[in-house]
């Protein structure tokens, strides 16, 4: 039998009974005395005042997922030589200087360093182009390989992708999430919500009824965080790679005994939006590490 | 000719006996969400129930609730009441309808029906993610035994 995570080895089973029993009348019990300072330099704030559009419902403060993680992962994130995703964001800017394509274009070539041009990218998305879709940031990397480099598309999961998401990720490392949803955004934006309260699957769950009812509470194992998106792509210890965004809205959904939506699609790309709306305010932690 | 007939009748009795099983459509509920009638002819027994309780992909029961009589089963969760004297708070027709659909009796609860074939919005194949191809694709999360056999343990968590 495992130990419960958060009490440790010694801990005896009447302890987890008690325990239990003070975590259902305590709803909300995210880490209180931990801070996530990366590289001894760079500090993030894992909490923030709760954006108003979301009306009391996450109570008066929202908490990175960091905050509902075991220690050993928590200390992962503070330091980028101990962050698997480091590989990836290495890999990802060797592709940034890459040329590529019918083109024979880089990145590099247009956008020329990363660090200006795609610093705050990440934090704004996903956002309506100029054609008034709803895209990801996984989209507009596309659409600069495909029209632009005349190069293939890569999968919304790909390691390439991943990579490069993770590395574009990385330049808003810090910065406030801060999406539009009015005006244009608007109409998609009230779609993902809709989906966010709809209660799919055989088990017949929300994301509203983990993430917003139960968000600090045990489910078996595992301890519910309210669902922010401020971390992809990132490293998950359980699959031992680089998970993206909607890849971990198809877990969830699947998890209800549901039909999953795919990657990229239109609905996902609305959840998306709506998810990071959760969350304005709280720093982008890309590439962020949870079990 | 007879002689086959009769095996023929046999047959027939077989397999109605088999299909005794309350199908979930053909459910009865009483005004409170309560279901007198056993949902099968052969009585529960509490042990299966008790192993269904803790089986991920069966009840999972302890995902949500804790239970005092189950601290072996590690992981107990905190999103729903201790079951310990439920025994106590409910009669076994109203524990078999709260294993069968507790949204009768919990309006919008989040525990899901654990005896029901929809309606659902976009039900997949168990954990595969997928839609069915035919609606008897989507099969209750339990057998009509099983729940007999939870119900069983239930009764006996008492104060
Ligand atoms: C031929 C030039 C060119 C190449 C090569 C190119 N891009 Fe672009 N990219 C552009 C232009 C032009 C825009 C649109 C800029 C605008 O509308 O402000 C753009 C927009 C983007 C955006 C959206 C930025 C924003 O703030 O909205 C991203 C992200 C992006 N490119 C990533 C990439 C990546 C990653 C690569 C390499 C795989 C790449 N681009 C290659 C020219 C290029
Ligand atoms: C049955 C409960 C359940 C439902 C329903 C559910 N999730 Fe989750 N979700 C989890 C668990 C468990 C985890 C991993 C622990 C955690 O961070 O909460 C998780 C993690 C996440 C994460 C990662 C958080 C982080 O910090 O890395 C996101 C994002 C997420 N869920 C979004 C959603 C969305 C969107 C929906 C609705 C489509 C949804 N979830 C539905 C249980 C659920
Ligand atoms: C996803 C979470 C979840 C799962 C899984 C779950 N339940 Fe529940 N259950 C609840 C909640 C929440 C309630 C409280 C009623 C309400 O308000 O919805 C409840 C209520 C009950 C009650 C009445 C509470 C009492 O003791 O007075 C019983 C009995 C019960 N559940 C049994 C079970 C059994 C047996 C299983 C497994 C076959 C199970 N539950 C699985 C969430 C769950």
């Amino acid at each position: 039998m495992k130990p419960y995570r958060s009490l440790g080895a010694a801990t005896t089973v009447a302890a987890v009974a008690a325990m239990t029993l003070a975590a259902v009348t305590a709803s909300a019990d995210p880490v209180m005395d931990d801070e996530l300072v990366i590289n001894e330099e760079l500090e993030l704030m894992t909490d923030t005042p709760a954006p108003e559009h979301l009306g009391g419902v996450l109570g008066e403060t929202i908490y990175s997922g960091w905050r509902f993680r075991d220690t050993e992962t928590r200390a992962m994130q503070k330091d980028d030589f101990d962050n698997p995703m480091f590989l990836f964001v290495d890999a990802g800017l060797a592709a940034w200087d890459t040329p590529e394509g019918a083109a024979n274009q880089s990145c590099a070539d247009c956008h020329n360093s990363i660090e200006d041009s795609m610093k705050g990218v990440r934090a704004a998305m996903p956002r309506v182009n100029a054609d008034g879709e709803l895209w990801s940031l996984e989209n507009y990397v596309n659409d600069c390989r495909e029209t632009r480099m005349e190069a293939e598309p890569w999968g919304w999961n790909s390691q390439e992708m991943k990579n490069m998401t993770a590395a574009i990720g990385l330049q808003s490392r810090g910065m406030p999430v801060e999406v539009q949803i009015d005006g244009e955004a608007a109409p998609f934006w009230e779609k993902g919500k809709e989906m966010y309260y709809t209660r799919f699957g055989q088990l017949e769950m929300s994301c509203a009824n983990c993430h917003e009812d139960n968000f600090g509470n045990y489910i078996r194992s595992d301890h519910l965080s309210q669902g922010q998106v401020n971390g992809f792509p990132l490293y998950r210890l359980k699959d031992q790679g680089a998970v993206s965004m909607h890849q971990r809205f198809v877990g969830c959904v699947r998890d209800t005994r549901g039909e999953t939506f795919a990657p990229g699609s239109q609905e996902f790309r609305e959840l998306e939006l709506y998810v990071a709306s959760r969350g304005m305010g709280l720093p982008v932690e890309t590439p962020a590490v949870r079990h | 000719m007879f002689r086959a007939s009769v095996i023929g009748m046999i047959a027939v009795l077989w397999a109605a006996g088999a299909s005794a099983d309350v199908a979930p459509g053909d459910i009865v509920w009483g005004e409170y969400g309560s279901i007198e009638q056993p949902l099968t002819d052969t009585p529960g027994d509490p042990e299966e129930g008790r192993a269904v309780m803790a089986t991920n992909a069966l009840g999972n029961c302890v995902a949500c609730h804790s239970v005092e009589a189950m601290e072996d089963v590690p992981f107990h969760g905190t999103i729903a009441p201790e079951l310990q004297g439920a025994g106590d708070r409910w009669t076994e027709a109203e524990l078999r309808g709260i294993v069968v659909d507790a949204k009768q009796l919990f309006p919008d609860s989040f525990m899901p029906g654990m005896y029901k074939v929809g309606p659902f919005i976009r039900p997949g194949v168990e954990f595969t993610g997928n839609a069915p191809d035919a609606p008897e694709d989507i099969q209750p999360i339990l057998t009509a035994q099983q729940v007999e056999d939870v119900v069983a343990y239930l009764v006996t968590l008492k104060e």
